[in-house]
This record gives structure tokens, C-alpha cells and sequence, in this order.
């Protein structure tokens, strides 16, 4: 016996239908989906994940926070990250000395409990209500006592817990900390440079004294991972399962030295200028002119030891090949592959697979081409490309459209609904710069004139509306996308044909 | 200047200089399985490795010829990763190799395992040790007294890698099989690898089941590719699979699929949870998708010919080569790695380049393993390999299987290219 059986009461195998949108086989029961069983890819986490952070001020657990949230939710983990700092400013509205961070400071104590509950409730709403699956809780926790009030909260609501501890006693490091994302901060608005660094100096002193760091004995049964001296060295204790063994890996491969980030597409291609989409085509005369500004601007740019990745496709070998230097071929940037539509221009999809093109308008991120892939396969295959620009300083990345969407997606923490209409345009190059919690952005064009290949959010109509038009006069009124979903073929086909004649009367 | 000044490969260049690994401490503390285990996984994932060398568990001298065989292996033979399996647990011992490394421009990084629970010892002694020549024909307990006794004259000299004296080194500490780990200096993305995969693998006792799809109504009628249902018979195989699975009465069976309708059909007859990897679909035959051999043959002769002289590389236009798969084939594996019981149903290719992972084959061996239909691979870890179990589940099937023929030439004619082709409607 199987432990997790359930039994079917006949033995009649249940047909499968194929989502249109997203191109996944379904069990389906009477042209409805039956129960939900089967998941797109193995299941992070059974049950919801708390992180907590531990450290003293000034040691990277927010930076830590904010990489570690935006990662999740890129990779498709629905993570929020709750900065109990946040709760206490505005609980206090405004911030006067560190004598309120005194550990004889009742008042103080009592008002950073609130803060601390105040936020565990809300962590409460997102993972239990909000169908989140990992929360971030960045406060100091610095106390065995508050870690485990902490544990005690995770074992009542069944969610697994995991620190990340964040240790360092380096001064430059602390005094860099300081500079880059203190002196900025609300709390210190009003103060001058010199006035904020002591204050924060003697904030950091309030905790010093009841510091308990994460004990390899003491607290052998927790599930932690301990980061010194930025990365140089972990303890990692008792990963309990698959997001954890994500999380440790992640934050192993991240690191705090300056550098930048290049993104660029190929140079103009031949199929772009006939406006089709994918293929394998050559540079245009105008990509080859692209490509050797671009080359001169790497140049300007004296950047120390730049690494250049390119796709495995023709029209970013030879970009890079006019840039004079090493380059690295990665299957992985090869473009969105657009299956039956391949090399097609959006009006031969529009006339050829008019269903489709609507669906795609639906839900570009999670539509799939029949017999390609989706931006939301597309982010799956380019996390090692993501780990390995994490681990890597100076980069210059030459690929395609979507896949540059969904690189800047993750290091500008956008959303998969924002991520397939980001711009991204021919012969102009993003230099990505990670400054304080986020990325500074800059936009250079290169002064080389190519066609426009960006297609924008349809307005609201017949492709893009959550309600069908009314295909088929309905009681309860017009047939929604789901409903349409399940219908059979030869309502699907008429489906179609009026959707081609509407459009069609549009246009003309 | 162009790619590398080599061949372009497809997947990015792991490391510049050439890595030895280390092993440290004392016997019994899965020195030798883990090492085994990370050079099958390294070969797998494309990276030439070794972790035979010679065996020099106790002399000085032995150590120094052991350490001359590395470095050929790497200047010629073009190795990139050396694992060096011996207790090495004396400070001097590994200043040996540390300043051998330096001079050659070599990389170190240092695997320790440490363990003090005797369950666990006593465990990896019995599992291993009594297979050794040593031990043939004596009692077991005089054998395992006899091996205490020797693992003692160890540790009097063992000095563990000190966090402090050592802070300088790159290595991984391992405590009690996996428990805690400490990581020290990981210098780049081969070491940082291997830290990760060193973090996923345990020694649970546990079994993988592999078996493809049943049979489709493409593979009836010889076509690769596509994402056809299954035939009557294919629906029979996935009935028979289910009996089967259920008689192994297997605790926590996790099930895989891939994103193709043949599997999920497959997996429904289980009646059970199952999830779906796109990882897992077939090879992307690209223009060749849903074309017979002999369509191949016909429409494209060459690329049919440049795949029998090079089928692990050789990439589909417009599609997936062997070697492709194992890329993207490679979470899957991790992800196997830290599972325990788990069946996997998926495709020809696949199967092929997961059998290799688990058995160790070469790239030119992969894509000709055997993984015909209607049958299930049980493979159960033991000692420091694998065993494999065959069931074919007695429902007929029309065989996939095509063995490279003798004329690989471009210039072959049809018939020498369609010799080894498989029996179809």
C-alpha cells in the first residue's frame, strides 16, 4: 500500500486534457478539470518557511532580506519580507537618539516587543491566509530568548523556521555597511554625517552586551545557516528540505564586491528587420554597426577583467565576436523558444493561430507557445545563469529580448506580470550597478538606428480582457477564458472562427 | 580572438586552473564514498575528473608517486578535477600537497568528513570493509575488533583541519553524514559546486525506480518525438505499473512525470500524487520531430550520419543534443539526490543520460544504454555503487532501440544507415 493512495473508484483511466494557455496536461472529468493534482515543478516547501535573521546593526541582514525575497519571488517562491525596523518607525514616527535601543530603556523594550509581535502577526496573515510560502522576518533576534519565542510562534502555526545569521567584526565592512545604507535611512534624516555615525555606533553597543549568537552546541537542533566575515566562511546546520538547500546555496554564491552588470541584446538581426520572431539569423548591416560601437564602448568603459556571455545563437556570436575578446556560449540565453511560431511576423500568428495570439495577450508570462516555451520556462532554465552572474564580478551579457526581460526582471525586482512588457531595445545597453538594497540603472544607447521590436500591454479589447466577448449567448453571460478552457473542440473551432472574423472587422 | 581559443562547448567553462580534492579523516567516515560519488557526478556533469589513484593509505613514498600520477592527469590527459581519496589527517601530510599544488598552479580544496557516532561507523565498516581482500575468510567481529584497533593508530596522529591555523585553506567540513557543515573560502564555481552537492547527497537507505512511458501511438509506428497518448498496450504497461508499485510497498513513494501526455498517462493509472518536471521531457528531436529513421535517412542523410559518429554531441537542428539533456537534466538529479524513495517515469533519452548518472557510464556509452519500454529499473545505492534491478512487466512492446551501425560515413548509402533500425508498423 502506497502511503499517500487515493484510491479511484473506477479503473477507467482519466482523460487528459491540455491547458491552452499554459500547454500542461490536465486530468480533466467531463470536460472539467478534476482534482488538482499535478504541480508544474517539485514542490519547494510542504509546508510554509520562516526565515529569521539574526545580527547585530549594520551587518547585512537587510541587504541579505531584500536578495534573498527578490530571488524567491523571481524563482516563483511567493516570499515577503517583513523589517521590524519599518514597524518601529512607524509606531514611533520619529526616531531621536540610540538611548531608545538601551537595554534599560522599559519603555523602549516594550515598544520593540509590540513591533516585533505586530510583525509576526502580519507574517501570520501572509503564509497562513495569504497563501505566501516564505516569509522573511529581518530584525536583530540576537537573543536566545526572542529566538525562541520565535520558534515557539513558527511550531503553533506549522511553519518550518531557518536563520541566517549574520556575523562580522570587520570594521571596514561595518564602517562601509554604515555609510552605504545608514546615513540614508529615516532615521537619520535630520542629523549630520558625524552626529548619525556615533548614534549608530552606540546603537550597535545597546545589543553587544546580550548578543547570543546561534550556538553549534546550545542550539544544535535548529536549522540555521551562519554567515562570517561576508562569506568568507558558514556553518550550515540541518537543512530540513529543498527550498532550504535553494536558500543555503544562494546566499553561499552572493558576495558584496562592486561591480557591474552589462546587459545588451545582439545587433539588429535580418529577421528583425523583416519583423519575425525567433530563428537563427545574421546581423543586419545596421546589428554589425552595433556591434562595433559596442565594442568601443566596452573599451571606454576600462572595466577590469570583463567576462562576456553569449547565446548559442548566431546573431550574439557574432556581436561578440566584433568585441575583440574571450567569450563564454550559453545554451541557457539562447531566446524564448516560440515552437510553431517560429520565424513567424505577429500578423501570420494573428491570422494562422488567432486563439493563441489572444492567449498569449492574456498571460504572457505564463502562456507557451505550442511546442516552445513560456517566460516562466524561460526563468527556469536562466537561474544557473542568475547564480553564476551572482558569483561573477564584471559582466557583459549579449542575448535576446525576452531573455534580457527576464534578467532585468530579477535585478530590478519586478513582477511576472511587469516582466514581459519590460523595455528592452535593440543597440542600447543597460549597465546594471548593485547600490545600497537595490541596482542603479543605466541606459546607453549607441546611437545606431534599428527597428522596434517591442509589442505593448494590449489596451483593453477583445485580446486582453479578462471576459470573452459573448461567443455564445450565456444565461449567465459572457464565457470567461476558464469556462472556455474545457469546452470541446468543435466549440473551440467556432470559437475561433468568430474570434478571426471580429478581428478581422476591427482591422478594416 | 574567438571563443576560448577551443571548441566552443556548450556549457560554460568550469574552471581555469586544474582542482585536486582532498580527502581528510580517519577510516570508516565515507571518505571513499563520498569521493567516488562526486567523481561520478563531475564526469556526469561534464567535468573530467579522476579518483583512482594510487592507493597510499600508509607510506610517504607511496604519496609522492601518487601525487606524479596527478599531475600527469592533468597536463596530459586533460584532466580538470583530481580526487585525492586517502586519510591525509596529519598537518604535514597535507603541507605536502598543498605546496605540490602551489607550484604547478593547481587549486586545493579539502573535503573532511567527521564523525563520532559509533552506530554510524560501525555501519560504514560492515558495509565496505568486509569486501576488502583483507578481511576474506575471517570471523566478522575479530574482523571489525581488528579494524577499531587500526582506525586507533589514526587518530593518535589526526589532526582535523583547524579553523584557525588552516583559515586560509578552501575546504568543507562534514559532521555526522550531513548534519552540519563548514565551509571555508570556496573559490570558484566548480568548488562552489561541489559544496552544493556535497550538501544534498545522504545515505539513507532508499530505491529509485526508472521506467519510460508506455507505449504511444508514435512509437507504433517508429516515430520519435511528439507528445502522442498511449496505445492499448502502452495503457496496460501503465495498469501493470501500478500493480507492481504497489506490491514493492514502498513507504513515501514521490513520483515524477514529465510535462509529455505519454508519462502523466502513465502516472494516472497510479492513482496516486505526482509531479510534473519539464525537465524531464524527451530530447527535442527539433526538425527531425515526429519523422521515422527512414524519413530521416531520406530528408536529412547527413545530419542522420554526423549523429551515428557523435551521438552523445550531436545536436538535433533546432533541437537538444545527449549532452544538452544532461544540462538540463542536471536539478533533476540533485533533486534525486535528496529525495528517498522515488519513481520516475519519463523518456528514452532521459532514462539514458539518469542510468548513466547512477552507473557511471561514459558519454560515449549513455546514448546506446538499453531502457526498452514496458520495463522498470529499480536501483538501490549500496556499499559505494548501485544495484540495478530489471522487471520487465510482461506486456509486449515495440522495441526503440537502435544500435550504432558499422557505416557512420556521410557518404554510406540508405541501407547501411537504416540496418540497425527497429521493427514498426
Amino acid at each position: 500500500m502506497l502511503d499517500n493512495e487515493e484510491f479511484l473508484l473506477d479503473n477507467a483511466p482519466r482523460e487528459l486534457t491540455q491547458n491552452p494557455l499554459r500547454k500542461i496536461w490536465m486530468p480533466c472529468k467531463n470536460g472539467m478539470p478534476a482534482v488538482h493534482i499535478a504541480q508544474r515543478r517539485v514542490c519547494m516547501t510542504n509546508c510554509p518557511t520562516l526565515i529569521v535573521l539574526v545580527g547585530l546593526p549594520a551587518r547585512g541582514k537587510t541587504y541579505i532580506s531584500k536578495k534573498l525575497t527578490r530571488y524567491l519571488n523571481w524563482i516563483g517562491v511567493p516570499t515577503k519580507e517583513f523589517n521590524v525596523g519599518q514597524y518601529r518607525r512607524e509606531c514611533l514616527k520619529i526616531y531621536k537618539s540610540f538611548e531608545f535601543f538601551r537595554p534599560d530603556n522599559e519603555e523602549g523594550l516594550k515598544i520593540r516587543r509590540q513591533c516585533a509581535m505586530a510583525a509576526l502577526n502580519d507574517v501570520r496573515q501572509y503564509l497562513s491566509v495569504e497563501g505566501g510560502q516564505v516569509a522573511v522576518f529581518d530584525a536583530t533576534n540576537t537573543t536566545r530568548e526572542r529566538r525562541g519565542t520565535i520558534v515557539k510562534f513558527a511550531e503553533q502555526n506549522g511553519f518550518k523556521v531557518f536563520f541566517v545569521e549574520s556575523v562580522c567584526e570587520d570594521p571596514d565592512v561595518i564602517a562601509q555597511n554604515i555609510v552605504q545604507v545608514k546615513l540614508g535611512s529615516p532615521d537619520y534624516i535630520h542629523t549630520n554625517t558625524e552626529e548619525a555615525i556615533e548614534d549608530f555606533m552606540k546603537r550597535i553597543k545597546c545589543y553587544e552586551s546580550s548578543y547570543q549568537p546561534l550556538d553549534e552546541v546550545l542550539d544544535r537542533d535548529l536549522s540555521y545557516i551562519k554567515i562570517m566575515d561576508v562569506g568568507r566562511r558558514y556553518l550550515v546546520n540541518r537543512v530540513l528540505d529543498h527550498i532550504q538547500s535553494r536558500i543555503v546555496y544562494y546566499l553561499m554564491n552572493i558576495h558584496i564586491t562592486p561591480r557591474s552588470i552589462y546587459l545588451c541584446r545582439h545587433g539588429e538581426s535580418d529577421l528583425n528587420i523583416k519583423g519575425r520572431i525567433g530563428g537563427d539569423s545574421g546581423l543586419s548591416a545596421r546589428g554589425k554597426e552595433f556591434a562595433s560601437r559596442l565594442r568601443k564602448f566596452i573599451q571606454d568603459q576600462n572595466i577590469k577583467d570583463l567576462k562576456v556571455w553569449t547565446s548559442q545563437m548566431k546573431r550574439t556570436i557574432q556581436t561578440a565576436e566584433c568585441l575583440g575578446v574571450p567569450y563564454e556560449q550559453w545554451k541557457s540565453l539562447n531566446e524564448i523558444d516560440a515552437g510553431v511560431c517560429e520565424e513567424m511576423m505577429y500578423e501570420e500568428i494573428q491570422e494562422h493561430y488567432p486563439l493563441e495570439f489572444a492567449l498569449r495577450d492574456q498571460d504572457k508570462y505564463r502562456y507557451r507557445y505550442p511546442k516552445g516555451e513560456s517566460y516562466e520556462d524561460l526563468v527556469q532554465r536562466l537561474e544557473p545563469v542568475i547564480m553564476e552572474l551572482e558569483r561573477q564580478e564584471n559582466v557583459l551579457v549579449i542575448c535576446h529580448q525576452a531573455v534580457m526581460r527576464c534578467l532585468l526582471a530579477y535585478f530590478l525586482d519586478k513582477t511576472a506580470d511587469e516582466l514581459p512588457y519590460l523595455k528592452c531595445s535593440l543597440h542600447s545597453v543597460l549597465k546594471l550597478t548593485p547600490m545600497a538594497y537595490g541596482c542603479k540603472v543605466e541606459s546607453v544607447c549607441l546611437g545606431v538606428e534599428a527597428v522596434n521590436t517591442h509589442r505593448n500591454r494590449p489596451e483593453v479589447g477583445i485580446a486582453g480582457t479578462k471576459q470573452w466577448p459573448r461567443l455564445f449567448p450565456k444565461p449567465t453571460g459572457s464565457v470567461t477564458l476558464d469556462s472556455f478552457m474545457w469546452m470541446s473542440h468543435k466549440k473551440k473551432k467556432k470559437a475561433e472562427n468568430i474570434l478571426r472574423i471580429s478581428v478581422f472587422i476591427r482591422r478594416n | 580572438g574567438s571563443a576560448m581559443g577551443q571548441q566552443p562547448a556548450s556549457v560554460p567553462q568550469f574552471c581555469n586552473s586544474p582542482t585536486m580534492i582532498v580527502m581528510v579523516g580517519l577510516p570508516a567516515r565515507g571518505k571513499t564514498y563520498i569521493s567516488k560519488k562526486l567523481t561520478r557526478y563531475l564526469n556526469w556533469i561534464g567535468v573530467p575528473t579522476k579518483g583512482q589513484f594510487l592507493n597510499i593509505k600508509y607510506r610517504k613514498a607511496c604519496a609522492s608517486a601518487a601525487l606524479k600520477d596527478v599531475s600527469a592527469y592533468f597536463t596530459k590527459e586533460h584532466g580538470q578535477v583530481a580526487v585525492f581519496d586517502a586519510t591525509n589527517t596529519t598537518r604535514e601530510r597535507r603541507a605536502i600537497i598543498i605546496s605540490f599544488a602551489k607550484e604547478r598552479g593547481y587549486k586545493v580544496f579539502f573535503v573532511e568528513s567527521i564523525c563520532e557516532d559509533p552506530e554510524i561507523i560501525a555501519e560504514n565498516i560492515k558495509q565496505v570493509k568486509f569486501g576488502s581482500p583483507d578481511y576474506v575468510d575471517r570471523d566478522i567481529d575479530e574482523a571489525m575488533e581488528d579494524f577499531i584497533q587500526r582506525i586507533e593508530c589514526y587518530r593518535a596522529n589526526y589532526m582535523s583541519i583547524d579553523d584557525e591555523k588552516d583559515r586560509k585553506l578552501s575546504y568543507i567540513k562534514i559532521f555526522d553524514v550531513g548534519s552540519r557543515y563548514l565551509v571555508n573560502r570556496v573559490q570558484d564555481h566548480i568548488q562552489s559546486r561541489i559544496v552544493y552537492y556535497l550538501m544534498n547527497i545522504h545515505v539513507t537507505p532508499r530505491s529509485i525506480y526508472l521506467s519510460r512511458h508506455g507505449e504511444s501511438e508514435l512509437n507504433l509506428s517508429g516515430r520519435i518525438g511528439g507528445d502522442a497518448g498511449l496505445s492499448s498496450r502502452g495503457q496496460k504497461y501503465a495498469n501493470a505499473l501500478a500493480t507492481f508499485m504497489r506490491g514493492q510497498t514502498i513507504k513515501d513513494l514521490k513520483v515524477w512525470t514529465s510535462h509529455m501526455k505519454r508519462t502523466i498517462q502513465t502516472a494516472e493509472a497510479l492513482g496516486v500524487q505526482y509531479e510534473q518536471w519539464k525537465a524531464l521531457n524527451e530530447i527535442d528531436a527539433g526538425v527531425c520531430e515526429e519523422m521515422t529513421y527512414e524519413e530521416i535517412q531520406e530528408n536529412f542523410p547527413e545530419e542522420f550520419a554526423l549523429r551515428d559518429q557523435d551521438k552523445y554531441r550531436y545536436r538535433y537542428p533546432k533541437g537538444e543534443s545527449y549532452e544538452d539533456l544532461v544540462h538540463r537534466l542536471e536539478p533533476v538529479i540533485m533533486e534525486l539526490e535528496r529525495q528517498e524513495n522515488v519513481l520516475v517515469i519519463c523518456h528514452q533519452a532521459v532514462m539514458r543520460c539518469l542510468l548513466a548518472y547512477f552507473l557511471d557510464k561514459p558519454a560515449d556509452e549513455l546514448p546506446y544504454l538499453r531502457c526498452p519500454l514496458h520495463t522498470v529499473l529499480k536501483l538501490t545505492p549500496v556499499a559505494y555503487g548501485c544495484k540495478v534491478e530489471s522487471f520487465f512487466l510482461n506486456i509486449e512492446a515495440v522495441n526503440t532501440h537502435r544500435e550504432r551501425p558499422v557505416n557512420v560515413n556521410i557518404n554510406r548509402n540508405p541501407e547501411e544507415a537504416l540496418h540497425t533500425v527497429p521493427d514498426h508498423i
